[in-house]
């Protein structure tokens, strides 16, 4: 069977605690997180994990089984292959040499990204959008010389049905 | 309204819960709880070990069909119900832990006696809580018990620091829980049920295979109903034992490592299994790849997780045992016109001559055989004792020769596998039904790891009985030494073991010793009338095997024999 990345919106109780059961449960049965993303919803009493896992859909059914398990877990809904609408967020710390700066600049308009901080030889870049997105500006970025780098993770939602 | 401490509205709420006997060991952060406890009929089992307490808790559990109860103290005493909470944990008990914990103030200071209980059960619990407030007591109690008994059962454990209980509210019976993220599904869907009864008609060598979820959901009557009904043979797993009839001449005895040859050769053969209420754990399977592999599976589960992670299924099926049985059940009964005894006769014919052919076997000598005693004791007990086990060989006997006819007669840590838990199990189960024979059946290793709870059943006046076949080894590893490791037998043997009939004199109890077999049945006679504890301590063939025996990791078809 074919490994395949898959992600998952969560919606968990906020209480304490709960992202460390996900968290040991992953562990415990040897399940990868590829990145993992957590914060209130609308409302405060749940929380909305968005995760990104590797697994062949056998092991995807049992850690969607898994998590549906925990007392603590409401909701467990796999969006690969629905529509959804996908976004992460990105800081870059770009090396930025007077000659380089021009091409740089370029670049991140382009993408629609923003200069937030700039040094005497440094550029730090924010950028959001999808996973493709991301992987096509850091390969653009890359030969200038990526010093740091911090990314979200995926967050995501379910596109609604628009006719309605 | 009154307003309760902390320790009261637990004293309430137990009584709320129906609870009446609680096993557990006092220390500083629980000494509010057990001054009121002192207040209270509560019927409280000051045990010797904590670990003793869970286990006891999980013997009461799987003897009465109700929750256990335990009470510990913070630090050690929390960490001693580890091994406790795992074991109930794998088997799916229905038991409470409740933990001190040192003041919310002090909380994450390493304070005396602190540790993090709550982490460090979370893998091994069905669900914990942290009570911060006692405010949430009441309601988390409440929650604790629901999730506990309902759905796949399992432990839960409650954290309560010293300040609340000690802290004051307004109590109230909290309602009836609802919880919004935990729903499980007890009526299946009737579609794939229909799927199921096409293939019963249609199969020619079916088999039903039984777990601890046909004992837990109490689905032996509906069981038994379609069994007879189809006459499809039965087997089990070791935890499904006493969930059929095991004198039915449709039972085909316990399946897989240590499995009759008849169940494992009817599995390996057969076109449908019905399995209810099992995990397919690896010591039932032998090599997956091998396992059933002409037949279309039917997987029945309470826990939507237990189904296909093992073993591929035809039709996977998620609902109790005992409603999906029922409905099915009554599908059969509507429509039915087949005649099942002539469908299967051919089938059945086979398995009686595999029976025949192959049966469980020894071979009697001048020394003292296990599965002597244990046919003895079965004889003797007219089958009705509640048999206890410890782990290794002298479970595994106890599982082949002893013939279970109802649920909650075999107790026994199947998934974890827990030396020394069979003594503080017989002192649970004993203490839920003080008028049973209650018996353990332990190994010379495994009855150390918890003798100390011989003073607990003294004390008590709990008349359990202990059987130790006594092989001066830890026999069931030394079994494998002598078949995969060259009779290499490093650190099995035990040089110094102690004299148990003085033990149990020491403690209080009863002693007596056969070394010959010609003594066997009036060493049994005299423990089951001795009206207090008594520890047998038979001196048994020391290097005697279990047969048969699947090699690890071998397909259950490819049994060593006797
Ligand atoms: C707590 C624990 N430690 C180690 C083991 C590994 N183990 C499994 S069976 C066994 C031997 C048990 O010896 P004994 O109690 O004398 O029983 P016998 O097999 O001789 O009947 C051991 C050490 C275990 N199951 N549990």
């Amino acid at each position: 069977m074919t490994e395949k990345k898959h992600l998952l919106s969560i919606l968990v109780e906020n209480e304490p605690g709960v992202l460390s059961r996900i968290a040991g449960l992953f562990s415990g049965r040897g399940y990868n997180i590829e990145s993992l993303c957590v914060a209130e919803t609308a409302d405060p009493l749940v929380s909305r994990i968005t995760m990104v896992t590797i697994g062949d859909s056998f092991i995807l059914e049992q850690i969607k089984k898994q998590l549906n398990k925990l007392i603590n877990v409401i909701k467990v809904s796999d969006l690969t292959g629905l529509d959804y609408v996908g976004r992460e967020l990105v800081l870059i710390k770009i090396n930025a040499k007077t000659e380089n700066r021009a091409e740089i600049l370029r670049v991140i308009d382009i993408f629609r990204g923003q200069v937030v901080d700039v040094g005497q030889d440094h550029y730090t870049i924010s950028i959001t959008g999808d996973t493709e997105k991301i992987s096509a500006i850091l390969n653009l970025l890359k030969p200038f010389g990526i010093r740091e780098l911090a990314r979200t993770g995926s967050i995501a939602l379910f596109r609604e049905n628009k006719s309605k | 309204m009154n307003k309760l401490t902390g320790a009261q509205i637990l004293m309430q709420m137990l009584k709320e819960e129906g609870v009446d006997t609680i096993f557990g060991y006092p220390g500083g952060v629980v000494l509010d709880i057990y001054d009121e406890l002192a207040r209270t009929d509560l019927r409280h089992i000051l045990v010797r070990h904590e670990q003793g307490a869970v286990h006891a808790a999980d013997g009461y559990a799987r003897a009465t069909g109700k929750v256990g109860v335990c009470l510990v103290t913070s630090g050690p005493g929390a960490t001693n119900t580890v091994t406790g909470i795992a074991t109930a944990y794998m088997d799916s008990i229905p038991i409470i832990v409740f933990t001190g914990q040192v003041p919310t103030k002090l909380i994450g200071n390493d304070a005396f006696q602190e540790v993090d209980i709550v982490g460090i059960t979370r893998p091994c619990t069905k669900h914990n809580y942290l009570v911060k407030d006692v405010k949430n007591l009441a309601k988390t109690i409440k929650e604790a018990f629901h999730i506990a008994r309902s759905g796949r059962p399992g432990p839960v454990l409650i954290d309560l620091p010293k300040d609340v209980s000690i802290s004051k509210t307004n109590f109230k019976v909290p309602d009836d829980v609802e919880l919004r993220s935990y729903n499980p599904t007890y009526v299946p869907n009737k579609k794939q049920l229909e799927k199921v009864v096409a293939l019963i008609k249609k199969a020619k060598k079916p088999v039903i295979f039984t777990g601890g979820g046909v004992i837990l959901s109490k689905a032996h009557k509906e069981l038994a109903e379609l069994a007879k009904k189809t006459k499809i043979p039965v087997t089990g797993t070791l935890m499904g034992l006493g969930g059929f009839p095991g004198t039915d001449p449709l039972w085909l005895g316990m399946l897989g490592m240590h499995g009759t040859y008849r169940a494992n050769m009817s599995v390996s053969e057969c076109d449908l299994m019905l399995a209810v209420g099992v995990r397919f754990d690896d010591r039932v399977t032998g090599k997956t790849d091998e396992f059933a592999t002409d037949a279309k599976i039917v997987q029945i589960d309470i826990d939507p997780t237990s189904i296909q992670k093992n073993i591929q299924v035809a039709i996977p099926v998620v609902g109790d045992c005992k409603i999906t049985l029922e409905m099915l059940n009554q599908l059969i009964n509507k429509e039915n016109t087949d005649d099942y005894e002539q469908k299967h006769k051919k089938w059945l014919d086979k398995i009686k001559n595999w029976k025949h052919t192959t049966p469980l076997a020894y071979n009697q000598k001048n020394v003292i055989k296990p599965q002597y005693v244990i046919e003895k004791l079965y004889e003797l007990s007219k089958g009705e004792a509640i048999i206890t086990t410890e782990v290794g060989q002298n479970q595994m006997w106890a599982s082949q020769y002893y013939h279970f006819n109802q649920p909650g007669r075999f107790i026994s840590s199947g998934g974890l596998g827990t030396m020394g838990f069979g003594l503080p199990a017989a002192v649970g189960a004993q203490a839920g039904m003080p008028d049973k024979l209650v018996v353990d059946i332990a190994g010379d290793g495994s009855i150390q790891m918890n003798i100390q709870e011989m003073a607990t059943a003294v004390q008590y006046n709990l008349p359990v009985k202990i059987i130790i076949l006594n092989n001066g080894f830890l026999g069931m590893v030394r079994q494998w030494q002598e078949l995969f490791y060259d009779r290499c037998y490093s650190s099995t043997k035990f040089v110094h073991t102690p004299d148990f009939v003085k033990l149990a004199e020491a403690y209080g109890a009863v002693g007596l010793r056969a070394t010959k077999p010609k003594e066997v049945e009036s060493v049994l006679k005299k423990g089951i009338s001795s009206p207090g504890p008594v520890i047998m301590d038979f001196v048994v063939e020391p290097e005697e095997c279990v047969y048969p025996m699947v090699p690890a990791g071998a397909p259950i078809s490819k049994m060593l024999l006797v």
